[in-house]
């Protein structure tokens, strides 16, 4: 059987990628998709504690980060889309102003 | 024998029966088409009933030229018709085709059933970005569309029979079926099993929801600019996905490898079950004509989602109170 | 043989995540992620969580990434991130920092292993997740639902807004 902490230094690689994604990245869409990918990252790390611990709570976790990056998806694209339609572009730097 | 080669070989056995399985359904549903529309169908090449038109079609696809468009995304392109069968095959892998006879009777089978199966539209996206033609990308948009509209319906109807039987595992829903097969059950099971066969037709875009292949409109969908055998793997992976979903009907609702006759027959009666819910599907595809999109997606969401969440609801008060098992 | 599995798996992880950080293409970026969706999904199972690894695969790949793909298409992708970025230098400060950042998670890990009783069986099978998500955690899974339609009111408002 695979040690816990090796799940969890993969949790922690896959999740220092996100954050650079999210930081070097001038597309939202990418960015968004790097922070799906630090939530999947932690969800890995909750299951392997979960496992770790012996019961089911770490799987419970996990289960309402899935439901509530599935919220933070359909909402985030929605602004994107908005953004997108009243400014035609698509980079972060464009977004300064908190309204127009 | 150890466990893990016993299951290699499983999978080995499997997937072999299902690919010459897949190429001679083509046959079946040509065959059953042409009847339908008063024709013959295949006739010369294996006379005299075209027996090896499966064959010769696969030889022929075989040695046809493979040609990538110039302007394709060649590594999404290429990799897309892969993408596509892999879920399609993958599918067969928790089917049990007798009591333990299978790759692997998960104890979440339906539910990697359903998951696996919700990943083909990966590769049918893909097929359609890569090729870099506007008739595949509009096709893609379509299908994107269309999958997410009926995934819902088609989880929440094979949800009924896991409710009733009480469990995930297929080879338990079946023995729940002993009594009672379940599209026999008192208005649950007829209803699911209405709600299914309508969410498979748009799950695997047939006819009546085929906007994604439409030809007169999209000349093939999102694999017009396949040929060969990349083609080749598209269609099989069709086929093997539309055979799947037949098997996994004809396990919730028609109750599986259960029929008279010795235990052997078991698997026998499997496939004749899941060629009866094919040819079920097939006959809907050569009857009606192509509805629009506006229409699809209106039916989904308006007709087919609330009602299946309904009889969900409703099944799980029966359950509730009746306690599970027929 | 386990072990040989989680390398392959994690290596194909990490693989895909790069591949999503530095490919320029939005819609190559969101097959990686579906990549990387996948082996996440498979090292759940190694984990014994199979009902996650379902609802995983369910979730992310079936829904999540299909609604991405659909707003990359929508938004026409390949032509924002062109030309010269005006915060290079900024932005490649990410690397050694994420770097960095990487490092000390590890030696977190690294330092919070000690000797543990190997844990009983997990209980990952649906019965087990359903049994707790029903009684201990029944609260927050009503919440859930309210925060989802929250959700979906919200976009459909966003998404009628005409300018």
């Amino acid at each position: 059987m695979v040690a816990e902490s090796w799940y969890v230094a993969l949790s922690a690689v896959l999740f220092s990628i996100g954050v650079v994604g999210v930081v070097v990245r001038r597309n939202p869409l990418v960015m968004f998709m790097s922070i799906e990918l630090m939530l999947n990252a932690a969800n890995l790390a909750f299951v392997a504690f979960g496992r770790r611990a012996g019961n089911a709570d770490g799987q419970i976790a996990v289960f309402f980060v899935m439901a509530v990056a599935a919220a933070e998806v359909a909402v985030g694209l929605a602004i994107i889309v908005t953004v997108f339609r009243l400014r035609r572009r698509l980079s972060v730097d464009d977004l300064s102003l908190m309204r127009w | 024998m150890p466990p893990l080669a016993w299951h290699a070989l499983m999978a080995f056995i499997v997937l072999n029966a299902i690919l010459g399985l897949v190429a001679y359904v083509t046959l079946l549903e040509r065959k059953f088409a042409a009847r339908m529309q008063s024709r013959i169908g295949p006739y010369y090449v294996g006379r005299p009933h075209g027996w090896l038109q499966p064959i010769a079609d696969a030889l022929k696809l075989m040695l046809k030229e493979d040609v990538v468009p110039t302007a394709a995304d060649r590594g999404v392109y290429n990799l897309a018709p892969i993408v596509f069968l892999v879920p399609c095959i993958l599918i067969y892998a928790t089917i049990p085709f007798a009591p333990d006879l299978g790759v692997a009777d998960l104890n979440i089978g339906v539910l990697f059933f359903l998951a696996v199966s919700s990943l083909e539209i990966v590769g049918l996206f893909m097929g359609g970005w890569g090729s870099n033609n506007k008739y595949a990308l509009l096709s893609a948009m379509r299908a994107v569309n269309q999958i997410i509209s009926y995934d819902l319906p088609f989880i929440f109807a094979a949800l009924v029979p896991v409710l009733l039987a009480g469990s995930l595992q297929m080879s338990t829903i079946v023995a729940a079926q002993q009594g009672l097969w379940f599209v026999a059950y008192p208005v649950f099971g007829q209803l699911a099993f209405v709600a299914f066969v309508v969410a498979t037709l748009a799950a695997e875009n047939r006819v009546p929801f085929d906007i994604l292949e439409a030809e007169s409109e999209l000349v093939a969908g999102f694999r017009v600019e396949y040929s060969g055998m990349k083609f080749a793997l598209i269609q099989l992976g069709e086929y093997a996905h539309m055979l799947g979903t037949s098997f996994l009907g004809a396990l919730l609702f028609l109750g599986g490898w259960l029929g008279p006759g010795p235990a052997w027959l078991g698997p026998l009666w499997f496939l004749l079950k899941a060629v009866l819910v094919f040819l079920l599907v097939t006959w809907v595809r050569w009857s009606f004509v192509r509805i629009r999109v506006d229409q699809i997606l209106a039916i989904s969401w308006k007709v087919l989602l609330p009602a299946s969440i309904l009889l969900l609801f409703a099944t799980g008060l029966w359950v509730a109170t009746r306690g599970a098992g027929a | 043989m386990t072990h040989a599995a989680f390398l392959v798996i994690a290596a194909l992880a990490v693989a895909s995540a790069l591949g999503l950080v530095l490919r320029r293409n939005a819609i190559h970026g969101a097959l990686f992620l579906v990549v990387n969706l996948g082996s996440v999904a498979a090292l759940y199972l190694t984990l014994g969580a199979e009902f996650l690894a379902a609802v995983q695969v369910i979730v992310y790949a079936g829904a999540i990434m299909v609604l991405f793909v659909f707003a990359i298409m929508v938004l026409i992708p390949g032509k924002e991130e062109t030309g010269l970025d005006p915060r290079r230098g900024w932005r490649l400060l990410a690397l050694p920092v994420g770097a960095l950042l990487a490092l000390q998670l590890l030696l977190v890990v690294r330092a919070g292993v000690g000797p543990v009783a190997p844990a009983a069986a997990v209980p990952g099978g649906v019965e087990a997740v359903a049994r707790l998500l029903f009684t201990r955690y029944l609260l927050p899974f009503e919440l859930t639902s309210v925060l989802l339609l929250a959700a979906m009111v919200g976009v459909l408002l966003l998404a009628r807004r005409r300018v």
